[in-house]
């Protein structure tokens, strides 16, 4: 069975369509990438991925299962998470907290128990708090857990987000634009970051990305759209010297 | 030895209050004060939850409250009294010191699928178009009580007075400050509980990111029913107390008005600070007492003062934080769990 499959997915938004026939099959362990000029719809790919948008055609295997009528959370539950273009993290809240707050699917308790601080409550929060320094540990974040992350330098956050995805122990990671408003000292520490956890946390990693020294060392395969069609696929090699994407990226005078 | 010290003032409290007011110390008057203290405390942190903790704009707050003061009433009256719509007395008056808060509780949990009349809207809506449907659904509550004589219309219902009348037969003691007493401790100790949890953290993040909140394994239309049916249900435990303590309720003392007082308290106090909506639930009670000789210009000088406070200190007198966060040495003293 597959990981993630998505069959000749096609999404429409009021008059313009944002993605047409999108087809994708992951078996499990890829780290691959999806490129694409800006508006492409790479975000939209992932927005569907992870249950925000519902497509407006076709249709969204996870583990086999069809996504069409789960709720976000459900599929967060089974095993996707993400991070965003724009950081989305709770900013008010600690780093502690936005990490722990990734398990609210899996917290092994209910109403009653958090409000009679059972020892079901007491065990599982432990837990919980736990994994949650285990992960900034991995990240080298333990010193700002509990620190608020709207004080931290961007490069930071967005290391803080990819831990909050990691804390709820997903089999495949959706990462938009990681590099985006990053210094290039920051993008080595990222890439070096990103091959660590797809060896260490034996996940699947789908990236979107602009920067394409960060793609081309990192994924083995690549996706690329334009205007919501896909365009060409393959390794690096072959995407780097492809006519239509060389044309998508720099218009028709480059050829 | 910090776990013990807020029992043990709490305690002290208890025993002061009551003492004082059995032994004649304090006078009827500050003892109704001190009992609207209590309540106004509850209707101000359970409010808290939803316009401070969660970031939605309830306005139907004083609708809750009406459900929780009239089910008990009526319960009350039925259980324990000879009236002339329900008949007589059900049951003997000597079980009032238990029938009494099984009412209450039944207040409490009308209220509370009452709050359910929000929480379903507020899954598709939020700010503007949920404060119209939360403050429609504070009319629904006030004019379904205006149409229905059996409970007296727009004139009130009365008689509800006896429930504690018959509690001080059987025990002699100030009941209804005991009961307050026992609500706003619980309240307070219950949603500082609910908000330090994991869990109940689920709030506070559809409040920062709602997005972010469902994508990341929040159940966000879950966590707003939670949160609405406790604020609900809590303001519905205030209703209650209320209606009992004076005797006497009519629609007419929950509308909108009663509402924004409530949210004055809130917003007065800090959004998302329980230490906050405690202190100003005191603050307010002694102003508005303050402030009775001047009648109908309290009303003027009230929202003045709100108006000041957004403008100086938008944040309320505590913000988001509690007594811990803003003298972190207090924790070596007390703690609150
Ligand atoms: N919710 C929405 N409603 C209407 N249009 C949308 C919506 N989401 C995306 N679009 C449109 O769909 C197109 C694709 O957007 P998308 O965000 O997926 O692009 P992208 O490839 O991620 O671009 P970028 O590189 O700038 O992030 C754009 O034209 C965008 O305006
Ligand atoms: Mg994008």
């Amino acid at each position: 069975m597959a990981l993630l499959e998505i069959q000749s997915v096609t999404q429409i938004f009021g008059g313009l369509c944002a993605l047409s026939d999108f087809n994708l099959r992951f078996d499990g362990g890829e780290l691959n990438g999806l490129i694409g000029p800006n508006g492409a719809g790479k975000t939209t790919v992932f927005n569907l991925v992870s249950g925000f948008y519902k497509p407006s055609q076709g249709n969204i295997l996870f583990k086999g299962r069809d996504t069409r009528r789960l709720k976000p959370h459900k599929i967060t539950a089974l095993g996707v998470a993400r991070t965003f273009q724009n950081i989305r993290l709770w900013h008010d809240m600690t780093v502690l907290d936005n990490i722990r707050l990734a398990r609210h699917q899996t917290l092994g308790y209910n109403l009653v128990d958090a409000l009679a601080r059972t020892r079901r409550y007491q065990r599982a929060e432990a837990d919980i708090e736990h994994s949650a320094h285990e992960i900034l540990e991995a990240l080298k974040l333990d010193r700002y857990a509990l620190e608020r992350p709207r004080n931290l330098p961007y490069g930071l956050q967005r290391r803080v987000e990819i831990a909050r995805a990691l804390a709820g122990k997903p089999s495949l990671l959706l990462l938009d634009e990681p590099a985006a408003g990053l210094n290039s000292t920051d993008i080595e520490g990222l890439i070096g970051l990103i091959r660590w956890i797809h060896k260490e946390f034996k996940l699947t990693i789908w990236m979107i990305e602009h920067q394409m020294d960060v793609v081309m060392s990192l994924c083995t395969w690549i996706k690329v759209i334009d205007f919501g069609a896909t365009i060409a696929e393959g390794t690096p090699d072959q995407i780097q010297n492809n006519p239509d994407v060389i044309k998508a990226y720099l218009g028709d005078g480059a050829l | 030895m910090q776990r013990f010290t807020v029992p043990i003032l709490l305690a002290a409290l208890f025993a002061g209050l009551i003492g004082m007011s059995q032994g004649g110390m304090i006078d009827l008057y500050i003892q109704s004060v001190i009992m609207f203290m209590g309540i106004n405390i509850i209707l101000s942190s359970s409010l808290n939850i939803v316009n401070g903790y969660m970031g939605e704009f309830s306005c139907g707050h004083a609708g809750f409250m009406a459900v929780g003061a009239y089910v008990p009433s009526l319960l009350s009256v039925w259980l324990l009294t000879d009236d002339r719509v329900f008949g007589p007395a059900v049951l003997s008056p000597e079980l009032a010191l238990v029938i009494f808060p099984l009412c209450l509780l039944g207040g409490a949990v009308a209220a509370a699928l009452a709050g359910l009349l929000v929480a379903i809207p507020s899954f598709k809506t939020r700010d503007d178009y949920l404060a119209i449907i939360t403050i429609a659904s504070l009319y629904i509550v006030k004019s379904t009580i205006e149409n229905i004589s059996a409970i007296g219309g727009p004139r009130g219902f009365m008689g509800m007075r006896s429930a504690v009348v018959f509690m001080e037969d059987v025990i002699e003691l100030p009941w209804m400050m005991i009961w307050i007493f026992i609500c706003t401790v619980f309240t307070v100790w219950i949603i500082r509980r609910f908000v330090s949890s994991t869990y109940g953290k689920g709030i506070i993040a559809i409040r920062q990111d709602e997005v972010a909140a469902e994508i990341m394994s929040v159940n966000t239309n879950k966590m707003k029913v939670v949160a609405f049916m406790l604020s609900s249900g809590l303001a519905g435990l205030a209703g209650g107390l209320f209606a009992h303590v004076l005797g006497y309720v009519n629609p007419g003392a929950f509308g909108i008005l009663k509402t924004t007082e409530i949210m004055v308290m809130v917003y007065l106090g800090g959004m998302g600070s329980l230490t906050g909506s405690v202190l100003s639930a005191v603050l307010f009670t002694v102003l508005m007492e303050a402030m009775r000789p001047l009648q109908i210009i309290k009303w003027v000088i009230v929202p003045l003062m709100l108006i000041i406070l957004m403008h100086f200190r938008p944040e309320g007198i505590m913000g988001n934080r509690e007594l811990s966060d803003i003298f972190p040495r207090l924790r070596r003293w007390f703690q609150f769990k």
